[in-house]
């Protein structure tokens, strides 16, 4: 069973990491990073009760963090950083 | 009764990793970037809650527990407040709804107020409320 849940998160993930690479606006590849680092963090967590290491429950948590401080920094450097632009360039 | 609590477990795994994958496959063919926020939302709340409650349900010690549950808050806790950055940044960047998700919306917006007249579109609204991707 644990298994099956880890072939479908990757396959989720590859096509989360599909619209990153297709999206059409900045903001798409940014949402879907996010949503790939929150299945990753789903992921590890999986992978713990596969492999019997319950130390890498530690590694998830501490990746759904990284994930949200990263994205929250990415937002704002596109915002108010010197990545912020003009609306033709979306 | 641990057979009662793996099948439970399953149950939930199974659908948090399909409510995953449904929720991918509405990212990559929705129109519009508002409306992927919206699919995308179904992965990081309700896939998350799912997974991690069949995970715990599945193998628990008590830390492991604690760590889960640790875990699935910080998610629910992240993942809207990104989502509503990302979107309000959208928003102010300039990017705006694209014009066939605003029309469908304009269209259903005098319907409550002459019901009888246009009994289609109270049938499209009813449809649109039973969508179990509005969790």
């Amino acid at each position: 069973m644990l298994t099956f849940v880890i072939f479908m998160l990757i396959l989720a993930m590859f096509l989360v990491l599909l619209r990153a690479s297709i999206g059409p606006s900045l903001y798409d590849r940014i949402l879907a990073v996010n949503v790939f680092g929150s299945n990753a963090a789903l992921l590890i967590a999986v992978f713990t009760f596969v492999s019997g290491r319950h130390e890498l429950l530690d590694i998830a948590l501490t990746y759904a963090l990284i994930n949200f401080v990263g994205n929250i920094a990415l937002l704002r450097f596109f915002s108010f950083g010197s990545g912020s632009h003009k609306e033709s360039d979306l | 009764m641990t057979s009662i609590a793996q099948y439970i477990s399953d149950g939930f795994l199974i659908l948090g990793s399909l409510l995953v994958l449904i929720s991918s496959l509405g990212m990559l063919r929705f129109p519009d970037l508002f409306t992927r926020i919206h699919a995308s939302s179904v992965a990081t709340t309700f896939g998350a809650i799912c997974v991690v409650i069949g995970l715990i349900l599945y193998n628990g010690t008590d830390a492991v527990i604690f760590k889960l549950a640790l875990m699935l808050l910080f998610l629910l806790f992240t993942g809207p407040t990104s989502t509503h950055a990302l979107a309000r940044a959208a928003l102010e960047a300039g990017l705006k709804p694209s014009a066939h998700v605003r029309k469908e919306s304009s269209n259903e917006e005098p319907s409550p107020s002459n019901p009888k007249s246009s009994p289609h579109s109270g049938n499209v609204r009813k449809n649109r409320e039973e969508d179990p991707s509005n969790f």
